[in-house]
């Protein structure tokens, strides 16, 4: 279960450790949907016996992994454009149908990188003001989802929080997000509530105090356990 | 009898003018139809709007129209390509950036007589609060925003009103077509191209493969060919290129 320290000064999970201990919550049968960058680390560490639907958003359900080098087929690629393939059982369907599974409640989860999460569960992941503005499927899997788990490092390359009061990058969707999971901790919110749930290995409470700027209520205090 | 196989792709987009709104179909270079749209540069048409998930990586495609100045407005929900927004931010062309299932909701609609339609995507964002730059002009300043959406809430959730979206032309890619404008696509590259045909109000489809009428199944028919007006062959296919992600 331990996993290396990310960082030597704080401990914590790796990219891979985050991936690994999300991967522990899917449960058989989900539908999900994967963001870029640690999400897409997931499919390697889904326990043994959990199977589950990757949809994505260029109509496939029943994504595969990467083919081997000569095998890439044009006409199939995942939602990132890079080269995909099918799972027995796969299912193609355009766009429109695509976002329908979206947004009528059909996924089970969506797993997004974030640049800020609040308290109140809005998301900021789509647009850094100054940079090259583009949003792709976001603020649809996040309005549609009927889960919208956000993966994240606790705390941005300056050390600032990433877990915020009110998010000041431009906002995805308002009070979509229903957890949290970071290098350090994992949080769920519960009616708009933010409650931390586990510290990772070798962090204590105190640290993920430190290094979140949104009040939160401490689930580990509620039941006595330490971390 | 109806035969809408085209042979000459130039002859055929000569009758799109400068100043059009085009809808493509494309996820990318999967499923673009780079042929038409190379026609389309071949016939010099300018001011375009072209309506459009991504610009995609390079200067094939979609890519071409914008090297070569035709673009005046892009409605995407994922450029890409950094020189689009080298054009954008110097105000030589417009962009309404649109959430991705809102696109093509917008495009099915529009073809499907539906004016308009309530969504949650967006809601709340500046996407729809009126205060996304459309366009700049030559001096870096916002001379346009995108319009804000009129919110109406639904079971105690915010939503946001979207328009159907009719393109005077559609230009579409199929990897199956008969003369009748019957259209099969293949695996991931259907995407957004049924939607950006139903759409036009004049379709071009370029096919990989041209059936004989009556090969196709009833049962198999992805896009009937009343969505269709005139058909053609691809030129030859490109090999699979990996792009940035989006």
């Amino acid at each position: 279960m331990t996993r290396p320290a990310a960082s030597a000064a704080i401990g914590g999970r790796s990219r891979d450790g985050i991936a690994r201990r999300l991967a522990m919550d899917l449960r058989d049968g989900y539908v999900v949907n994967l963001g870029v960058g640690i999400p897409l680390l997931i499919p390697r560490y889904l326990p043994p016996g959990i199977e589950v639907i990757l949809h994505a958003e260029n109509g496939v359900l029943g994504l595969g992994p990467p083919p081997p080098p000569g095998q890439e087929d044009p006409d199939l690629t995942d939602a990132g454009k890079q080269p995909a393939t099918l799972i027995t059982g796969a299912a193609i369907v355009d766009s429109a149908l695509s976002f329908a599974v979206v947004r009528g409640g059909h996924l089970d989860v969506t797993v997004l990188g974030a640049l800020q999460v609040s308290g109140q569960g809005d998301l900021a992941n789509w647009y850094v003001p100054g940079r090259n503005p583009a949003v792709g499927g976001a603020m649809d899997l996040v309005a549609g989802a009927r889960e919208v788990w956000a993966v994240m490092e606790h705390v941005d390359r300056w050390g600032r929080p990433k877990i915020v009061t009110d998010c000041t990058f431009p906002l995805t969707g308002r009070r979509v997000v229903t957890r949290v999971y970071t290098d350090l901790a994992v949080f769920h919110l519960v009616t708009g509530k933010l409650r931390l749930i586990e510290c990772a290995p070798g962090v204590d409470q105190r640290t993920v105090r430190e290094r979140t700027a949104a009040p939160y209520i401490d689930d580990l205090d509620a039941c006595g356990a330490g971390s | 009898m109806i035969d809408k196989f085209r042979a000459d792709a130039v002859a055929a987009l000569a009758r799109v003018p400068s100043g059009a709104t085009v809808a493509v179909g494309g996820f990318g270079s999967s499923g673009r139809p780079d042929t038409l749209l190379d026609a389309l540069c071949v016939c010099d048409r300018r001011e375009l709007h072209v309506i459009v998930n991504n610009v995609g990586s390079d200067f094939t495609g979609i890519g071409r129209l914008l090297a070569e100045g035709r673009i005046r407005r892009l409605t995407a929900s994922f450029p890409v390509l950094p020189d689009f927004y080298d054009e954008y931010f110097a105000g030589r062309v417009e962009l309404e950036l649109i959430p991705q299932g809102t696109l093509a909701e917008r495009l099915r609609a529009g073809g499907a007589g539906i004016p308009a339609f309530y969504t949650p995507s967006g809601a709340g964002t500046m996407l729809a609060d009126g205060s996304f730059p459309l366009g700049y002009d030559a001096g870096g300043a916002v001379s346009a925003r995108m319009a804000e959406r009129e919110h109406r809430d639904f079971g105690g959730r915010e939503h946001v009103l979207e328009y159907g979206i009719v393109a005077d032309f559609a230009l579409v890619k199929a990897n199956q077509g008969d003369r009748k404008g019957n259209l099969r696509f293949r695996l991931s590259a259907r995407n957004f191209n049924p939607l950006a045909a139903m759409s036009g109000r004049h379709t071009f489809a370029e096919v990989e493969h041209l059936t004989g009428t009556g090969e196709l199944e009833p049962d198999d028919i992805h896009l009937p060919g009343v969505f269709v007006d005139e058909v053609l062959l691809a030129s030859a296919r490109r090999a699979v290129t990996a792009e940035r992600s989006s």
